[in-house]
């Protein structure tokens, strides 16, 4: 009786666990991560991430004290390059969320090995994000009055018909929605590391887990809450980076009034957070050798996505130039030509190369299954995503209607302090959740893999 | 004084077949007041033991529809009635401009009732359950299979009851006190 596995699913498909491990294998494999110290590639990354982390802190300590003209930052590009790290990190958290919800609503079950570990990349993104309008508000110790808190200093309300107070309501719901998903995913796996350790930690872990058991009973509310919260993210997701591209869309300035501008926003996020997820995952798998649970198909399938957004993405830089040409606006036409041949055309160059050529790369199934390719095309991906921004937001507001306010914009060094200071920040803290976190869904993985067939059955 | 009473009996099983097939049998025989602890959700546990569809989405449609509310009541009053305030000519409450956040906050409470909702239905978080007791219990997040029938159960007698989870396939069988 005991072979006969009632949840095995069809072998059609690769594997989604390789080697045929036992539940307690993957168990180890995964909490081993937590239990064992690191391998000495972790404290290397660390090490440079928490440098990274510092730079961050020294910067904006020097930007609370000065203020924000120590970023090139000026009129006409008061935007400049906060707001694109902004749109920048939003976007990298998609990739995230689509699939731990989307790809959970579409039962793609070889989510399971990657989903906890995007949606932690998703919460630091996020977090990452977070940093730099806060800042770029030039007092961030009055960040209260983005919200409708009844308060004496302000005596009036939030204007709920600008597209940026939707931003704060869309980015901060999504935050936290995507942090009690990531939570609720995580308490089973919190009570297995709860049940390995000892002492401190034990209590720890225990407290987070509260009081997990895996009652069938508990298990049937959890499945609901968890297709509920998957159900509600996946048009958050989408609302999000939308309503991030009202802000350039409901203003009137050349180039960003367009109505391309919410799918393609989505798409250029997807297609960044891909490429992120990417970039991540292949490090982390070879540093702790998980390469039986992140196999080669559950990278080659990330490649496509990034393939099928990639293009989404050419697509919609086409439709911007076609829609410029075809409007018979003079201002219109004026800000894409100046675009490819103006004063910043290297950087359009630049996204032109890294978002539209790069990721054609993965038609071929040699690159898309090679791991340096890959992790050379995301890394490609990732820059070609940051000059999208930058492009989007500095070559539109340098140029727009009066040729007498016309300007151009230099980044000082505190622009790039901040920003690698950032990429720090969002390593770190991916370093210390790969540290103290189960970084692969083990109750997921369980529940898709074959039962072993070595397990002890009943007769 | 902490007087000690039976919860029930406990049996452990390596598979999930083993677990369901055990669950049936026991359903077969009469016992009504059952739990399955398992390291994953295991399909078909929730038929075999007699556990009812989850309630929880009612729940969320309420988070929900407070949210809408909330969201809608939110930007009207602030906008036109507590502090009128014209901005480029453009209506003080206008439905089209309202939806964004409307959405948002309809999100965010649906969110806040799914995971409360849940919790509060599991009756989590808990500091302790009498089956964390049991040694073994331990690999119940790891990679065992157990079956709880509760001493309540009107057809519970406990070394009868211990005997025929053991005839089931069981790995091993155990009665677990509680705190009276």
């Amino acid at each position: 009786m005991a072979d006969v596995a009632l949840n095995r699913p069809l072998q059609l498909d690769p594997p989604l666990v390789e080697g045929n491990p036992t539940y307690s294998q993957i168990t180890d494999d995964v909490a081993g991560i937590v239990e064992r110290k690191p391998p000495r590639e972790w404290y290397a990354a660390i090490a440079v991430s928490g440098l990274l982390t510092l730079v961050l802190g020294a910067s904006i300590a020097w930007l609370l004290y000065k203020g924000v003209g120590i970023w090139g930052n000026n009129q006409p590009v008061a935007w400049a390059w906060p707001i694109t790290d902004f749109v920048f990190w939003i976007g990298i958290g998609h990739a995230g969320t689509l699939i731990s919800a989307i790809l959970y609503l579409f039962r793609q079950k070889w989510r399971t090995s990657i989903n906890r570990a995007a949606e932690a990349m998703t919460i630091f993104a996020v977090m990452t994000a977070g940093l730099f309008p806060l800042f770029h508000t030039g007092r961030p110790w009055r960040a209260y009055w983005l919200f409708p808190i009844p308060n004496l200093d302000l005596s009036l309300w939030q204007n709920f018909r600008s597209p940026l107070m939707w931003d704060v309501f869309a980015v901060s719901t999504y935050a936290t929605v995507s942090i009690l998903f990531w939570y609720v995913g995580m308490i089973p796996d919190l009570g297995t590391l709860r049940d390995r350790t000892t002492g401190l930690r034990q209590k720890i872990y225990g407290f987070f887990a509260l009081g997990w058991r895996g009652s069938a009973w508990h298990w049937n509310h959890y499945e609901k809450a968890y297709l509920i919260l998957a159900g509600l993210s996946t048009p958050l997701v989408l609302s999000v980076h939308s309503i991030v591209s009202f802000d350039f869309a409901v203003s009137i300035v050349p180039g960003w009034h367009t109505t391309i501008f919410p799918p393609y926003f989505v798409a250029g996020a997807i297609f960044s957070g891909f490429a992120m997820v990417i970039t991540l995952m292949v490090l982390a798998r070879k540093a702790y050798r998980l390469e039986h649970l992140i196999t080669l198909n559950h990278l080659e399938n990330m490649n496509k996505i990034l393939l099928a957004t990639g293009s989404i993405v050419a697509y919609s830089y086409a439709v911007e130039f076609f829609t410029a040409a075809f409007s018979g606006n003079p201002y219109e036409q004026y800000v894409f030509m100046n675009r490819v041949v103006g004063p910043y055309a290297w950087a359009v160059w630049i996204m032109f190369f890294c978002n539209v050529f790069a990721p054609q790369l993965f038609w071929f199934r040699k690159v898309r299954r090679s791991i340096p390719a890959m992790f050379a095309i995301a890394i490609i991906v990732n820059v070609g995503m940051w000059f999208e921004r930058f492009n989007i937001i500095v070559t539109s507001l340098h140029r727009d209607y009066l040729p007498s306010s016309w300007g151009m914009f230099t980044p000082t060094l505190f622009d790039f302090l901040t920003f690698f200071g950032s990429l720090g920040f969002f390593l770190t803290m991916f370093l210390l959740f790969l540290r103290y976190l189960p970084a692969i869904a083990l109750s997921e993985v369980k529940a898709v893999m074959p039962a072993p067939a070595n397990a002890k059955g009943g007769e | 004084m902490a007087e000690r009473r039976l919860y029930g009996a406990v049996a452990e099983f390596a598979t999930p077949d083993a677990l369901l097939e055990a669950a049936r049998r026991m359903r077969e025989n009469g016992y009504t007041k059952m739990d399955a602890c398992t390291p994953f959700p295991v399909h078909g546990i929730d038929r075999a033991l007699g556990i009812p569809h989850s309630r929880l989405g009612y729940i969320v449609f309420a988070g929900g529809l407070t949210g809408f509310v909330a969201g809608i009541l939110l930007q009207w009053w602030t906008g036109a009635v507590d502090y009128p305030l014209l901005v480029g000519g453009k209506p003080l409450f206008a439905f089209e401009p309202s939806i964004p956040i409307i959405f948002e906050l309809t999100v965010l409470l649906s969110a806040f009732a799914a995971v409360g909702g849940m919790l509060a239905l599991n009756r989590l978080p808990r500091l302790h359950h009498p089956l964390f007791e049991l040694e073994a219990f331990r690999r119940v997040t790891n990679d065992r299979f157990f079956l709880a029938v509760e001493a309540a159960d009107p057809k519970f007698r406990p070394d009868e009851t211990k005997a025929l989870l053991e005839s089931l396939g069981a790995e091993s069988a155990a009665l677990v006190e509680e705190e009276g």
